[in-house]
């Protein structure tokens, strides 16, 4: 009797321990819960911060981007203005050169010959195709008489074109002057042509002593207004002409000279023969 | 390596133009004098362009259009034509006998060198 009593109480405190291990086993396992409910939250918040970084983060690389793109556009701002401002120098040195080489040819043209009429003939091509007249004429001085004579003319008959007394009306007053004369409506004579009146007038002048005048009547239809090269021609003429028809003159005269003299000669030295 | 042809009587203007044509990378000028000198150098030479005045003496350009149109050797050559003469008759005239372009004179050089360079470029 006494030994299942004893039994008893041991199963009691068996079962008691064993609540109390129940109990406890709950425990930890409530607390494990409690604890890998933490571990998920901290592993959340750290990975949500490191999302935030990365996008701190982002945000600062956008915003660097956005700078380089902003100077970027800036630079290429400039580089366009510059590309302009190339293209627009480019389109005037070609325009130079264009020009140059218009006065280069003339110039080359007229002191290419030493004969009067070829210097005379090179003068009216460049009047006809790189100035775009149409009716004109090329008037020299005559010292004895003081008179500009025609010597050369196109577009119009040399006939039809009066000598003109030095320091008259508007051709002999260039003359006279060493003046440059551009009437202020160029198209005004298109039609009614006046040998008097002609709507440019050239001096052809070495240093300040005139020699000569071209006078130009009329332009070509499509010549609408004098260009800056065309005025840069007018003063190659004046200079150019002028040293190119003097000197060929010279040239002929002392050719001319040098064969009368040379006949003489001849003629000298056939005499005693006789 | 394009060849051009200069047909002008005009020393002045031959040299201008050729010497604006030699600005053109790689082109050859050949100068003629008229309209028959340039028939010569068309038998000579493999021309790829002609420029050519109206007014010239021996054979005048708008003659040497029409023969070179009736060759089937150089009926396909382009040529330009560059004329003191502004009346639209006239540019009717050259275009209709088989002139490509007409230009008068004086000419921009910059505009001649645009008009022969859009002609060499485009394949015959």
């Amino acid at each position: 009797m006494e030994r299942e009593t004893s039994i008893g109480k041991k199963a009691d405190e068996f079962l008691q321990m064993f609540k109390k291990g129940e109990e406890f086993t709950q425990e930890l396992l409530k607390e494990n819960e409690r604890l890998r409910f933490k571990v998920a939250q901290l592993e959340e918040a750290i990975e949500r911060s490191g999302d935030e970084a990365k996008i701190r983060l982002y945000e600062e690389r956008i915003k660097i981007t956005e700078g380089e793109l902003n100077s970027l556009k800036e630079r290429f701002k400039q580089v366009e203005e510059e590309n302009k401002d190339f293209a627009t120098k480019y389109v005037e040195v070609e325009e130079e050169n264009n020009n140059l080489a218009n006065l280069y040819v003339a110039s080359y043209q007229l002191h290419s010959t030493l004969d009067f009429n070829e210097v005379l003939r090179i003068v009216l091509e460049i009047v006809i195709n790189l100035i775009g007249a149409e009716k004109f004429a090329v008037l020299l001085i005559e010292e004895k008489t003081n008179e500009l004579i025609p010597v050369g003319t196109e577009g119009v008959a040399i006939s039809e074109v009066p000598k003109v007394r030095f320091g008259e009306g508007i051709i002999g007053t260039a003359a006279k002057e060493g003046e440059s004369y551009f009437a202020e409506n160029i198209h005004a004579a298109r039609g009614a042509i006046s040998m008097e009146n002609p709507i440019v007038c050239i001096p052809l002048k070495i240093k300040e002593h005139v020699i000569g005048v071209i006078a130009i009547y009329s332009l070509l239809l499509q010549k609408e207004k004098f260009s800056n090269v065309d005025y840069e021609l007018f003063n190659l003429l004046a200079g150019h002409a002028a040293t190119a028809i003097f000197s060929s003159r010279l040239y002929t005269q002392s050719e001319r000279k040098l064969t009368t003299i040379q006949s003489f000669l001849d003629m000298l030295k056939e005499k005693p023969r006789r | 390596m394009p060849n051009i042809l200069v047909v002008e009587d005009s020393p002045t203007m031959r040299q201008l133009i050729s010497f604006a044509m030699k600005r053109i990378s790689g082109s050859k000028v050949i100068e003629a004098t008229d309209g028959v000198d340039a028939l010569k150098k068309l038998s000579s030479e493999k021309i790829d362009l002609i420029l050519a005045d109206i007014n010239m003496p021996v054979m005048d350009g708008l003659k040497l259009v029409s023969l070179a149109r009736g060759n089937p050797s150089y009926k396909d050559i382009p040529i330009i034509m560059i004329t003191t003469e502004g009346a639209e008759e006239d540019r009717k005239r050259a275009l209709a006998i088989g002139a490509n372009a007409y230009l008068t004179k004086p000419i921009q050089t910059q505009e001649l060198i645009r008009l022969v360079n859009g002609f060499i470029s485009t394949p015959r």
